[in-house]
Parts: C-alpha cells; sequence; structure tokens
C-alpha cells in the first residue's frame, strides 16, 4: 500500500512541542545546566562534568534520605492500598448511604496540604494536642517532637488518614462498575466470599488499582509540604525525606550543583519505579 | 433431577404492593416436567427474567412457593438447589483459564481434582472447548466465552435445571444459529430441565418443546409451538408469535352473532348468548385469510414480497389487515373478496379466547 507523504502535518504537532518545551524541557534543561557547573559565586560559572552526579550517588547523606523516603513510600502503599480496598468494599452500593460515604470520603482530599500538616502537628501535641494528649493520659509515652519512632508513626499515620480515600474512591469505582450477573453466576457456582474477592472483583479492579499505586507512589515519593509543617524533618534527620534534604542543600546551603544533580536522580528515581511498577502490573494484560 | 412447580407464586419488588401494576410477577402456578426443554417467551419487562431469577433462587418471592421434586426450596440460596444459569452478559472469570473456569463450580464445592479433569475435558469436548482449555478464558470471543458460561452449568452432575437469561443477546448474528444448535444436541445428549428466557420467537419456538408465553407479569399461554400458533388463548398470543402478527379486528357481539360494521362472521369457538358486555374482537391469522370469490370485499394498500409468499396489507370493513398471498396467485389491484374460514377465525373477550378463561 503507498502511504501520502504529506510533511505538512508536523506544522500541527508545533503548538504542543512549544507548550512542552516551555512548561517540561526547557525548566529541566536550567536543572542539567547546573548540574555540570560549579561557580564561586558572582555568577561565574565553571564546568564540572559528572562530578556532582558521583559525589550526590556516593553521598551518605544521599542514602539516609533515599532510605527514609523507600520506607515512607513502601509503609503507606502497604497501608493505604488494602485498607482503601477494604473500606471500598464495605461501602454500600445503592440507596442514600452512598453518597454520604463518598462526601465522607472525599473530604480529606480537600483540605490543602499545609493544612493537614498544621492540623495533624496541632492534634499530635503531647501537651495540649487531642490525640497527643490522650495517648499520654493513657500511659504512653508519646512525644512526635523528640521520639523517631512518634515522629514517623505520626507522619504514617497522617499520610494514610489523607491519602487512602484516594485509594478508596478508584478502588469503589472498579467495584460498581462490575456486573451483578458476575455475583449471581458466582453464587451459583458455589463461590465463597474469598473467591468472589479473589476472582471477580480484585481483577475487576486491577486497572483502577494500578492507577491508585501509581498515583500513590509518585505523590508520596514527592512528598514535602505535609512531613516539613508536620515535623520539620525531625527529629534530628530523622523524617527527612528526599525531597526535604533537596530542598536543605538547594534553598539552604545554596549548592546549586549538587542539589541539581540530586533532582535529576531523584527524577530519574521516580522514572524508573514507575516503569517498574507500571510494567509488572500490567504485564499480563489482554489488548 | 426432579420436577420443579411454582405454586401460587407471586413477587413484587415493592415492599407493600397495592396496585395490579406493582406486580413484576401475577400470581401464577407452572410445572416443569423433568427433562423437558422449555422457553419463557415475552416482551421486555414482561417479568421472565424476575420468574428466571425466582427459581435459582436469585430472588426469593413475595408469595408462594418453589418445589424442587416434593421439596420445599423457597428459602434455600442458589448453590444449595443445583441449578446452573446461563446470563445475558457472559460471565467468565477472567484471570483463570478455560479450564479453571470449568472446574470452578467443582472445585467449590470440594470435588476431588482427580475427578474434576477428566468431567472437565468431557464438558469441554461437549462444548467445542476442548482446543481452547489452557488459553486464558478473557481471550475468547463472546461466544466462546458463552460457551464457557454454559458448560460451567453443565459441569456439575447433581444440576436439577440449566437456566437461559436470554444468552444469545451478544452473539454475532451467523454464530447464533450454530449456538442454538448446539444448544439443543446437548439437551439430547444431557436429558436435563432446560429453560431458555429469550424475546426472540424464532429461538423459542426452535428450542423448546413447550413455550411459556407471558405479558405484563402473567403467563397467557403455556404450550407447544403448533398450539400457540394455531390455537392462541389470547390476543396478544396471536400478535406476539407469528410474522407477521394476527389480525385483530374488533366486533360486537348481537343476539349471539359476532358482527363486524354490520356483517356477520362465523368463528370456531362459541360465541356468548344474547348482547353480552366487554371488548370483543376477532382474530385471523395471515396464513389463513384467503383471497376467494364469495365472502368480504376489500381494497388492497401494498404487497410484500417475502420470498416464498407475498404479504399484503389490505383494507377490509375500515380496518387494516395482512395475508399471506402464494407466489403464483393473482392479486387484482382494484379490490379482492377476502374468505374468513371460520375454523381459523376466533372470537375474543377482553383478550381471551372466549369459552376458555375469561
Amino acid at each position: 500500500m503507498n502511504k501520502t507523504l504529506n510533511q505538512k502535518a508536523w506544522f500541527f504537532v508545533i503548538p504542543v512541542l512549544v507548550l512542552v518545551a516551555f512548561n517540561a524541557i526547557v525548566p529541566l534543561m536550567t536543572v542539567v545546566n547546573y548540574s555540570v557547573q560549579e561557580t564561586f559565586g558572582n555568577n561565574q560559572f565553571f564546568w564540572s562534568g559528572l562530578t556532582w552526579f558521583q559525589e550526590i550517588l556516593r553521598s551518605e547523606r544521599f542514602h539516609a534520605s533515599l532510605q527514609r523516603q523507600l520506607i515512607f513510600t513502601g509503609s503507606i502503599l502497604a497501608i493505604e492500598v488494602p485498607l482503601g480496598v477494604m473500606i471500598a468494599l464495605a461501602m454500600p452500593r445503592k440507596g442514600f448511604w452512598v453518597s454520604v460515604c463518598l462526601v465522607l470520603m472525599a473530604m480529606p482530599l480537600l483540605i490543602p496540604w499545609n493544612v493537614v500538616g498544621a492540623m495533624w502537628n496541632i492534634f499530635a501535641l503531647p501537651n495540649i494536642g487531642l490525640m497527643g494528649k490522650m495517648l499520654n493520659d493513657w500511659g504512653f509515652d508519646y512525644n512526635y517532637t523528640r521520639q523517631v519512632g512518634d515522629a514517623w508513626f505520626t507522619l504514617i499515620l497522617m499520610d494514610v488518614w489523607h491519602w487512602t480515600s484516594l485509594v478508596v474512591l478508584l478502588a469503589y469505582a472498579g467495584l460498581v462498575s462490575i456486573p451483578d450477573a458476575y455475583y449471581q453466576a458466582a453464587k451459583i457456582d458455589g463461590a465463597s466470599r474469598w473467591a468472589v474477592f479473589r476472582y471477580i472483583q480484585l481483577p475487576k479492579m486491577k486497572r483502577v488499582l494500578t492507577i491508585a499505586i501509581l498515583l500513590r507512589f509518585m505523590d508520596s515519593f514527592n512528598i514535602y509540604t505535609e512531613p516539613v509543617v508536620l515535623t520539620g524533618g525531625g527529629p534530628g534527620n530523622s523524617t527527612t525525606l528526599l525531597s526535604i534534604d533537596l530542598v536543605k542543600i538547594a534553598l539552604g546551603q545554596f549548592d546549586l550543583g549538587p542539589a541539581a544533580a540530586m533532582s535529576l536522580i531523584y527524577f530519574l528515581i521516580i522514572l524508573l519505579l514507575s516503569w517498574i511498577f507500571y510494567t509488572v502490573m500490567t504485564r499480563n494484560e489482554d489488548q | 433431577m426432579a420436577k420443579i412447580t411454582l405454586s401460587k407464586l407471586k413477587h413484587s419488588y415493592l415492599p407493600d404492593p397495592v396496585s395490579p401494576d406493582d406486580w413484576a410477577l401475577k400470581e401464577l402456578n407452572l410445572e416443569w416436567q423433568d427433562g423437558g426443554a422449555y422457553a419463557l417467551l415475552g416482551p421486555s419487562g414482561c417479568g421472565k427474567t424476575t420468574l428466571l431469577n425466582i427459581i435459582s433462587g436469585l430472588l426469593k418471592p413475595s408469595h408462594g412457593k418453589v418445589l424442587f421434586g416434593t421439596d420445599d426450596v423457597t428459602d434455600l440460596p442458589p448453590e444449595k438447589r443445583h441449578i446452573a444459569q446461563v446470563f445475558q452478559f457472559p460471565v467468565v472469570y477472567d484471570t483463570m483459564t478455560v479450564f479453571d473456569n470449568l472446574a470452578f463450580p467443582l472445585r467449590n464445592r470440594g470435588v476431588a481434582e482427580s475427578k474434576v479433569r477428566p468431567r472437565v475435558e468431557q464438558i469441554a469436548g461437549m462444548t467445542d472447548l476442548t482446543d481452547m482449555l489452557n488459553t486464558r478464558a478473557s481471550g475468547l470471543t463472546a461466544d466462546g466465552k458463552q460457551k464457557i458460561s454454559l458448560g460451567r452449568g453443565l459441569v456439575r452432575e447433581d444440576v436439577n435445571a440449566i437456566l437461559f437469561d436470554e444468552p444469545l443477546t451478544v452473539i454475532d448474528p451467523h454464530l447464533k444459529f450454530q449456538l442454538r444448535s448446539k444448544l439443543k444436541e446437548l439437551h439430547h445428549r444431557v436429558p436435563k430441565t432446560m429453560i431458555y428466557v429469550t424475546h426472540d420467537q424464532t429461538e423459542a419456538l426452535t428450542f423448546a418443546d413447550t413455550v411459556v408465553v407471558m405479558n405484563m407479569g402473567e403467563v397467557v399461554q403455556t404450550g407447544t409451538p403448533e398450539e400457540l400458533f394455531e390455537n392462541p388463548q389470547h390476543t396478544f398470543v396471536g400478535h406476539f408469535i407469528g410474522s407477521p402478527g394476527m389480525n385483530v379486528i374488533p366486533c360486537s357481539v348481537e343476539n349471539g352473532h359476532v358482527v363486524v360494521d354490520g356483517v356477520i362472521f362465523r368463528t370456531q369457538n362459541d360465541v356468548p348468548q344474547g348482547n353480552p358486555k366487554g371488548t370483543f374482537e376477532i382474530g385471523i391469522r395471515p396464513e389463513f385469510l384467503k383471497i376467494a370469490d364469495i365472502g368480504v370485499p376489500a381494497t388492497v394498500n401494498s404487497v410484500a414480497d417475502a420470498g416464498r409468499f407475498r404479504i399484503a396489507e389490505v383494507t377490509c370493513l375500515g380496518h387494516s389487515l395482512k395475508l399471506l398471498v402464494p407466489e403464483d396467485q393473482e392479486i387484482p389491484a382494484d379490490g379482492v373478496v377476502l374468505d374468513f374460514d371460520p375454523n381459523w377465525t376466533r372470537l375474543y373477550r377482553n383478550g381471551w379466547l372466549t369459552g376458555g378463561k375469561d
């Protein structure tokens, strides 16, 4: 078959190209620019090749914050995804309570991130906060500003409170799209509750769960505002996640070169992990 | 295996049914003989799926009983009833292979794996799925998936009846015929009661030995395809079955005679004496309305060729009628004379055949 060649079509791509260039490629290139140069002030820059990248990759500080980041993201995924699915399964399918549940679920998602941080900061204060005071009254030695374990507990609890709803809503959307006939057929086939979940509900939720996991992974890997407002990265550096560390280097110490190199490595890690997640979760998919 | 009896069955989806329209299913008594091939035929919304779900146990009737043999199963859940159901949209377990799909009902009931394999292979052979046993069920076409649904119904040996809920709706037209013949063949090989719900008269009449016609939540007539065609108990049956449907002409009964616009008609069934009240109609199938030398004059509006015969649309005594005319017969354009064969002309009162149910 002969294809008609028409190079004029390229003109239609230009607007998109310009848009993408200005909102992604150009800013990214300035970062790339910083990452390969050294400066001693006075706006004078010198070529430094891959020195910054090597330095970051070898830096123990980077390793430590990357490790904290992986633990944080791993924990919240391990809690939010099963919990979200469980809540979605328990939600009603029909009637008045559907809207009530949906609105309740959507509520945390509507609150700005820094407000969430501030809320939990006060809520968990050991001397006056509702949760902090109560835990101490019950005999727990709870102080998230001083004890590492408590800080992590509060941080993860806050994220679970804020974002489990997203998983719930997506999982629920997947669940309600299952036709009744599937449940009826399963009943007739004598399937147990677990078999219904394993062979009907889970497969039908797979696509939305893939999206939920990817979104939660990327968002939690980028998280900045909430932990900064809650713990400020402390006590010590114990809750300094990657983005907090990056901001400390870039804006606190004004080390543009290492910060730029770190940004790019950070970006590549997210890209790589997202790709792995996506590939693993969709590997068995049919067209 | 057992006879299925529905006794004084009634169902409403509303908690407090008041008017007759509140009932999805009006009171009915039906018996399904063991091993029979039945069809439940009726237009959308007539209650046939409701009835099917009551038999399978997915729905509990508001009144009445469901008996399998002599056991009252009204309160039993579907998995305890030994019933299989094939749905309108094919239900397969996407993540499983065809084999696992067919084995699913057996494994759920704790059948030993050594017995599962031969049984699944046997059923796969019957439903032409042998080649696909190891492929994933989600990759199959609609008719393949429907065969899996059917296979899952057949695989259990203790099944009392297999219920079909418009199973050919999503199947391509050229495959419908194949799958229908397959069903018919399977019914001969596996003599289980099969109940087939459809709104398509061809499907119902070709599949079933006994057809139950439903309309507006009630059973209008139960009979063999021939009975439904030759002796419709209700104008609805006459109209719904047959293509084109039965001609229905409003009439009146005066002094024991059936009269349309001053012309007296003779009917096959008895005419009530005197001047009874009610809405009367006469019905005659287009197949039995003939062009003759003596009879009632009519004007021809249109003639459509339907292959082996032609369908003429005529106006007779102010009513539009259809009749089938053999290929070789002339249709005079200026007007015809129609013979209403008294053996095939019937009187209906309020929709029902007079002399029968009123």
